[in-house]
């Protein structure tokens, strides 16, 4: 046959190898090493309802398609349950790097296609900010809030308090100064955070 | 310094309970209580502990996410006792924090002047499940066993923190566990074969997913009936709860346990209020087999 192998363009993207050389720098691990055995996305139990299975975001960073990798419902969908990486014939802890990407996400104000997992990362971190331990009452009726999703879950929440399983008052814990000095030392993106959660509503 | 469960020959853990432990998993914490003082073990908890910052935090911020557990690794550094964990969650988050702290100097400086304390590499951080099979053993364990669970035919269900990633956990086998078999068995319970024992229940999308995190759910209880158990057990907080709560009553009904639960039948210990804590009743199976 002599008609020509049909070829792709890779489009040229400015910081196409500082992309993939910041997510190996920050998550640890060597990318270059996956041949697309696709191990990783057939163990993953959220694969079915992500935009990109995990190993084409693994391929994607290769490509340096950063806004394709950090805009993804994937990365958010991603519950760490580590089977990836468990299994991974080139030892990719793909865990690690979709913290990593999560991160980069929203340090670089990147728009998160999952807000409500954001919303609820926000009043989970809130929770233990305010009194040193997770309270699911006010944690639960802070996502409510960021989210806008106020009925769902609503049977089952009233379930659980009838059966004396989510405690009424918030306590706080006696070292909580130390909790916030913690919190103030680590959380470099905090603003980028509040100004995105404003936009987003 | 509180202690929760005091036992009679002097053996002591440090303890961290977890924030579940006081809510949605309460009968984890209360059985937990009974059957190590019924096994002479005294778990002394940690002083002034924080939440662990689970998947919400490492999801967002590293550093925090190694902070939070090296708070409670400061703490229990101040006895010189092993540190139990009954919770997987709770477990992975100290154990991942004490590997960045083992093997990556410059993470471990970071931490170090953030929580202000000084890391000591001897502190051994163990699942509840590890310290009851391999530190109290199965010995002990048969000694105790007053009713045993003949004729219950359980799911073992591991899930995912407990046993992945394994350089983190270091804890059974990461595809075909045995821990909370093994145990089932040495209380006369029939743990079943089956394949879904380390799937993840997905319950960290619980609440924003509900509606695949159901179907995650019922393949994993689906799977569990199809391998003939009429109920799973357990050691995590919100595996329980998401087994329980997400799946289909009506066509599937297996109460979920947590392995101390069973322990604590087992043993025949007395006051075993906590069922009316569960979402799905366990009475109906416990008293079809004569076990309440």
């Amino acid at each position: 046959m002599d008609k020509p192998m049909t070829t792709v363009e890779l489009p040229d993207i400015e910081g196409r190898q500082t992309f993939l050389a910041e997510v190996q720098e920050r998550c640890g691990e060597n990318l270059g090493l996956c041949y697309q055995c696709l191990k990783c996305t057939v163990g993953c139990p959220t694969a079915p309802y992500m935009d990109f299975n995990p190993n084409t975001i693994v391929r994607l960073i290769q490509f340096g398609l950063k806004r394709e990798v950090l805009e993804s419902n994937a990365i958010w969908l991603c519950v760490s349950c580590e089977t990836c990486g468990t299994r991974c014939p080139n030892e990719i802890d793909i865990g690690l790097l979709m913290d990593a990407l999560r991160e980069m996400s929203l340090e670089e104000g990147y728009r998160a296609k999952e807000k409500g997992v954001v919303a609820l990362h926000n009043a989970f971190m809130e929770s233990i900010r305010r009194g040193g331990r997770v309270h699911e009452a006010t944690m639960l009726m802070e996502y409510k809030l960021r989210s806008g999703d106020y009925w769902t879950d609503l049977i089952p929440g009233m379930k659980l308090f009838m059966k004396g399983k989510i405690p009424l008052l918030p306590g706080r814990i006696k070292g909580i100064d130390s909790i916030r000095e913690i919190y103030k030392k680590t959380q470099k993106q905090r603003k980028v955070l509040e100004d995105r959660e404003g936009k987003s509503k | 310094m509180r202690e929760i469960a005091s036992g009679e020959k002097g053996e002591m853990y440090s303890y961290f309970p977890g924030c579940t432990s006081h809510s949605t998993a309460v009968e984890y914490g209360l059985s937990i209580k009974a059957v190590l003082k019924a096994l002479g073990v005294s778990l002394v908890e940690i002083e002034d502990w924080n939440c662990c910052g689970a998947a919400a935090v490492h999801s967002m911020n590293k550093l925090l996410s190694l902070c939070l557990p090296a708070r409670n690794i400061a703490m229990a550094q101040k006895t010189d006792l092993e540190l139990v964990v009954p919770c997987a969650g709770c477990f992975n988050m100290l154990k991942r924090t004490e590997r960045a702290l083992k093997t990556d100097p410059e993470m471990r400086r970071e931490v170090e002047s953030t929580v202000g304390f000084t890391y000591q590499e001897d502190l051994k951080i163990r699942a509840l499940i590890d310290m009851v099979v391999n530190g109290i053993g199965f010995g002990r364990i048969e000694e105790k066993v007053q009713r045993p669970l003949t004729g219950l035919k359980v799911a073992c269900y591991y899930g995912c923190a407990l046993v992945r990633h394994p350089k983190v956990t270091q804890l059974d086998d990461p595809e075909n566990p045995q821990y909370l078999d093994t145990l089932m068995s040495s209380l006369g319970a029939t743990a079943m074969e089956w394949s879904f024992k380390t799937d993840c229940c997905g319950a960290d999308l619980a609440l924003t997913h509900g509606d695949f995190v159901v179907k995650l759910v019922n393949r994993i209880v689906g799977m569990a009936q199809e391998a003939g158990a009429e109920c799973l057990v357990c050691s995590c907080g919100l595996c329980q709860i998401n087994l329980e709560m997400r799946q289909d009553v009506g066509a599937l009904g297996l109460p979920v346990f947590y392995f101390t639960e069973l322990m604590g039948i087992a043993f025949g210990l007395e006051g075993t209020k906590w069922w009316s804590k569960h979402m799905i009743s366990p009475s109906t199976l416990l008293d079809s087999l004569s076990l309440r």
